[in-house]
């Protein structure tokens, strides 16, 4: 009984102190909804022919008919879809099946090692690396030619980027697997998985079996969020698919862009009409995975019942090979253009530089002082806002018991659903409006709004699944919600808050579209710089920047990894000397 | 030493002081005197393509320069893409900013410009005011005022002009064919090892519009809109495009995305030939250790196409003054000497040597030509851009027979 009283005590001690607090949420979900508005109707006017600047004073369906009759548009659509699915299905069941079968194992502590930092590169630097590592003219034919090949030029195949999508399928899977593992990571933390492995453990069940038919299913909830942001990435990437896929076999959302940056201004109507299809390729997509969701889960049902308790060997290598795979292109594509920035001259097919150079360091250095600096003040304040208000949010949500409702949290999730090519030329007109496009206060913005859900995502569950009886307790000591926050909370919750700002800096650090939009050209960063010269070809600068932007996320992440154990090791020792 | 960089400058200080007071009539001199009054303190946001780290580091210079002499502060908006600035201006339009806009200055040309022009976003006719636009005979040179065919009405100034120039290995290959029947044969012969960027990207559209010429029964058509006559114009075309495909690159079915990347495959050997718009880029590219020192530049017997770029002043602009000053510095002798040299950028200049006094001429008289690059004798007739209307049709029709 009295369990049941205090909550709701607590609730009123909140209602009475803290009325800035319960306003966290709608002014959070404010921010977001301007934008959202303005980036929805700059879609949703244009594609039916309204935008008086370019002379579309009335509705009309003209910008869809010119849609229909783009030519390949259809198989553009399904490449999107197909390679998003393809590339989340692989992702996840990697991810799972590899917790699944290795956890608590020394193959477990080093993907934990070696996935963390691999999430920290952003998605457009790797799609270089993999690029220069898988093409006709890349690293690994480098490295087997011409003594094992005979090729002394590069063979004319379409390795990467192909035709078909799969490099663009294997660079995605390559980054989405290390923010898979980190957020499975992060929410395995509150299911009583060690209990439930014990049970089934004790009844016979192998490793991945049991973990497979007890763990998973309470586990699962509290991922697919995380899942939907990366499926719905997934199919609408632009500047991986750019990278990646052969110039007459595009993805949606590189014809977007290809409309959207048409001389020919008329095509801006196109691009919006090919933005609400986009749109519609996601909920499908997320459509398609919830059905699949179904299917498995009736199929997994029946295989629970069956009481299997061993699993098959060969998937668990299978599991481990591809899980090797991925962590090692990563790596392997990153490490080739750490060395192109010290390279001067490299032709094929040499397997090293002919001649090594600090020039790239010295000349580009200079080049690059500002941009750095701008991604640095962007990304800390970004990241920095955004936690402290998704913190305010979870936190008011605890007080006064209410959970945002379904609709609520899709509006939060909606920077992440609608392209954001669509969504920010709307969101661009707005700026001018207001005054802040080219301002630090815009792209801060423009960032906010794919940071915060990231955020919301990585933090959401761990903050929700913390046990409420800690907090419980406290307040039954006679501790204020503040004190409960600051100091059960908090340190309980450091390592995934930590995370959590470091998965916000370096979404900040990699994107690409926000910057240039509300940049408006005078504020560039490592990314929009590195984008710029990607069509350019010389790999030497690619490289230079390709590690600058690899390194500042890294150093967050470094300090998420070590801080809470130094900051626990400094307060035990200072407790001690107490 | 002749040019030291301070005796450079004096010398440029009285040029730029002569062509004040003889070219230009009194009362134009009265009003740039104003101009540049107002100029003075003001900052310059000059949108221009950024892929180019030579070019980024020649504006850069600029920048310094006009600093130093006009007080002007020039801030480089790097685009990926020159379309970006046309729609910032087009935004700031539909959001109802008619002054203070963010862009003063674009780099521009070809369809930016007639998209601009055609929907009054730009500020001028500038070119009049501009003092420097005196030392350019735009009677020996129409074509600085035919923008792709499109008259500029002094809404832009003249910068620099390119020229569709192939580049080769000498090391690989010794007699590079010298029409475009001919490297079609070249590509049959040796499959796989020619290729061009797939249109729209401009210089993909440039191969089309060469392959055109020559192959074109009445290449006088061209200059005229397309009408009617598009299908019996261009068929000779797509019968040269359908037989030279299947021997391209990649069997024509992936396409490079430029010069840069164009010249990236010819260094690593996947192709035999490059193409670019700039005379100078393979002596450029030796320099900067992208392409081997027996690289060469090669020309097409009847003549290459050529065009101009310019630069031009969005109607909303928030410093206007400042984008004509610093227009006017780049159409100076030392800007434009500068910007000819090989070992800077290598872009050729839009000013007429008989229009300079000794002292400017000077100037391009002491350029180097890098190892790579034709002398302008070598570099043959430039053939005019046809009419934008061609292009667009061909843009597409290219698109539904090779493209997505």
């Amino acid at each position: 009984m009295a369990v049941d009283v205090i909550p709701s005590k607590a609730g009123a001690r909140a209602g009475r102190q803290g009325l800035g607090i319960r306003c966290a949420p709608p002014l959070t979900l404010l921010i977001f909804l301007g934008p959202v508005a303005a980036g929805l109707i700059g879609t949703l006017l244009p594609a039916f022919g309204y935008l008086p600047a370019l002379g579309g004073d009335q509705l009309s369906l003209d910008p869809w008919r010119a849609l229909a009759r783009y030519p390949g548009v259809e198989t553009a659509a399904l490449r999107s879809l197909m390679t998003g699915l393809i590339a989340t299905g692989l992702s996840v069941a990697l991810v799972l099946y590899f917790i699944a079968a290795f956890h608590g194992t020394a193959w477990f502590q080093w993907a934990r090692t070696v996935l963390a930092p691999l999430l920290s590169i952003p998605h457009a630097a790797m799609a270089m690396g993999l690029a220069f590592l898988l093409a006709p003219s890349g690293w690994i034919v480098r490295l087997i030619s011409p003594w094992a090949t005979g090729f002394d030029r590069p063979p004319d195949l379409a390795l990467a980027p192909d035709p078909y999508g799969w490099s663009l399928v294997l660079a995605l899977v390559i980054k989405e697997v290390p923010f898979l593992f980190l957020m499975t990571m992060g929410a395995l933390g509150q299911v009583p998985a060690q209990k439930s492995m014990q049970i089934a453990q004790s009844l016979g069940y192998d490793r991945a079996t049991g973990w497979l038919k007890t763990v998973l299913p309470q586990l699962y909830g509290q991922i697919r969020l995380p899942i939907f942001a990366v499926l719905a990435f997934s199919v609408s990437v632009v500047d991986v698919a750019l990278i990646l896929t052969v110039t007459p076999s595009p993805t949606l959302g590189v014809l977007i862009l290809r409309w959207a940056n048409d001389p020919d201004l008329s095509q801006n109507f196109v691009a919006a009409a090919g933005a609400c299809i986009q749109c519609l390729l996601v909920l499908l997509a997320i459509a398609i995975w919830v059905m699949g969701e179904r299917f498995i889960s009736w199929l997994g049902l029946a295989w629970i019942r069956k009481g299997n308790r061993r699993a098959p060997h060969g998937v668990k290598q299978l599991t481990l090979t591809g899980m090797s795979l991925a962590a090692g292109l990563g790596i392997a594509g990153l490490m080739g253009l750490v060395i192109w920035s010290f390279a001067k001259r490299w032709r094929f097919p040499d397997s090293l530089p002919s001649v090594w150079s600090l020039d790239n360091w010295g000349r580009g250095f200079a080049r690059v002082a500002e941009p750095l600096a701008t991604t640095l003040w962007v990304g800390l304040a970004a990241a920095g806002v955004a936690l402290i208000l998704v913190i305010l949010c979870l936190e008011a949500e605890q007080r006064t018991g209410r959970r945002p409702t379904h609709r609520a949290l899709w509006l939060l999730y909606l920077p992440l659903i609608v392209p954001q090519i669509a969504f920010l030329f709307g969101a661009q007109i707005l700026m001018v409006v207001v005054g802040i496009d080219g301002h630090w206060a815009g792209l801060i913005w423009a960032h906010l709004l794919f940071v915060l859900p990231y955020i919301f995502l990585s933090l959401s569950d761990p903050y929700r699944a913390l046990d409420s009886r800690y907090a419980r307790t406290a307040a039954c000591l006679g501790a204020s919600p503040w004190r409960v926050f600051r100091q059960v909370k908090m340190p309980m919750l450091l390592r995934p808050i930590l995370i959590a700002f470091a998965v916000g800096f370096a979404v900040s650090v990699g994107e690409y579209l926000p910057t240039v939009f509300a940049g408006a050209g005078r504020l560039t960063t490592l990314t929009t710089e590195a984008v710029a010269l990607a069509g350019g070809g010389d790999r030497r600068l690619i490289g230079t920047l390709v590690v600058l932007q690899s390194i500042l996320p890294l150093i967050l992440f470094a300090i998420a990894a070590a801080a809470p154990f130094l900051i626990r090791r400094a307060a035990f020792t200072g407790k001690k000397r107490l | 030493m002749l040019f030291t960089r301070g005796g450079l400058k004096k010398i440029m200080l009285a040029m730029g002081l002569l062509a004040a007071f003889q070219l230009t009539p009194p009362a134009q001199a009265q009003e740039w005197s104003q101009i540049e009054q107002k100029a003075r303190g003001q900052t310059v946001y000059w949108n221009a393509w950024g892929g180019d780290e030579a070019i980024n580091a020649y504006i850069r210079w600029v920048g310094e320069r006009v600093a130093e002499d006009y007080g002007v502060t020039v801030e480089h908006v790097k685009l990926a893409d020159t379309a970006d600035a046309v729609r910032k201006v087009v935004a700031e339009k539909s959001a109802g900013r008619n002054d203070g806009g963010s862009v003063d200055l674009i780099w521009i040309n070809g369809e930016n410009f007639k998209a601009m022009k055609d929907q009054a976003l730009l500020h001028g006719p500038i070119t009049d005011t501009l003092p420097n636009y005196a030392l350019i005979d735009t009677k020996a040179n129409p074509a600085v005022e035919l923008d792709f065919t499109i008259p500029t009405e002094g809404l832009e100034s003249p910068w620099g002009q390119a020229k569709l120039v192939f580049i080769y290995d000498s090391a690989v290959l010794q007699d590079p064919p010298k029409t475009m029947i001919a490297l079609q044969a070249y590509a049959l012969a040796h499959p796989g090892r020619v290729t061009y960027p797939a249109p729209p990207q401009f210089l993909g559209t440039t191969f089309l519009k060469q392959a055109l010429y020559e192959v074109v029964e009445t290449p006088d058509a061209l200059l005229q809109p397309a009408g009617d006559n598009f299908e019996s114009v261009t068929a000779p075309l797509w019968a040269y495009l359908d037989k030279i495909h299947p021997a391209l690159w990649r069997e024509g079915r992936d396409y490079p995305d430029g010069d840069d990347a164009l010249i990236r495959l010819l260094d690593e050997g996947a192709v035999d030939f490059a193409l670019s718009f700039h005379p100078g880029r393979a002596s450029s590219a030796i320099t900067q250790g992208l392409l081997p020192d027996t690289a060469r530049t090669f020309v097409l017997d009847g003549g290459t196409i050529g065009n101009t770029h310019y630069v031009a002043v969005p109607y909303n602009a928030a410093h206007k003054e400042g984008a004509m000053v610093l227009a006017n510095f780049l159409l100076s002798p030392e800007a434009q000497a500068q910007k000819q040299d090989p070992d800077i950028w290598g872009d050729m200049t839009v000013l007429t040597m008989d229009k300079l006094a000794p002292e400017g001429r000077a100037l391009f008289d002491a350029l180097p030509r890098g190892i790579a690059t034709l002398s302008p004798a070598k570099l043959g007739p430039t053939l005019p851009e046809p009419h934008p209307s061609w292009m667009t049709q061909i843009e597409n029709k290219w698109l539904e027979r090779y493209g997505s």
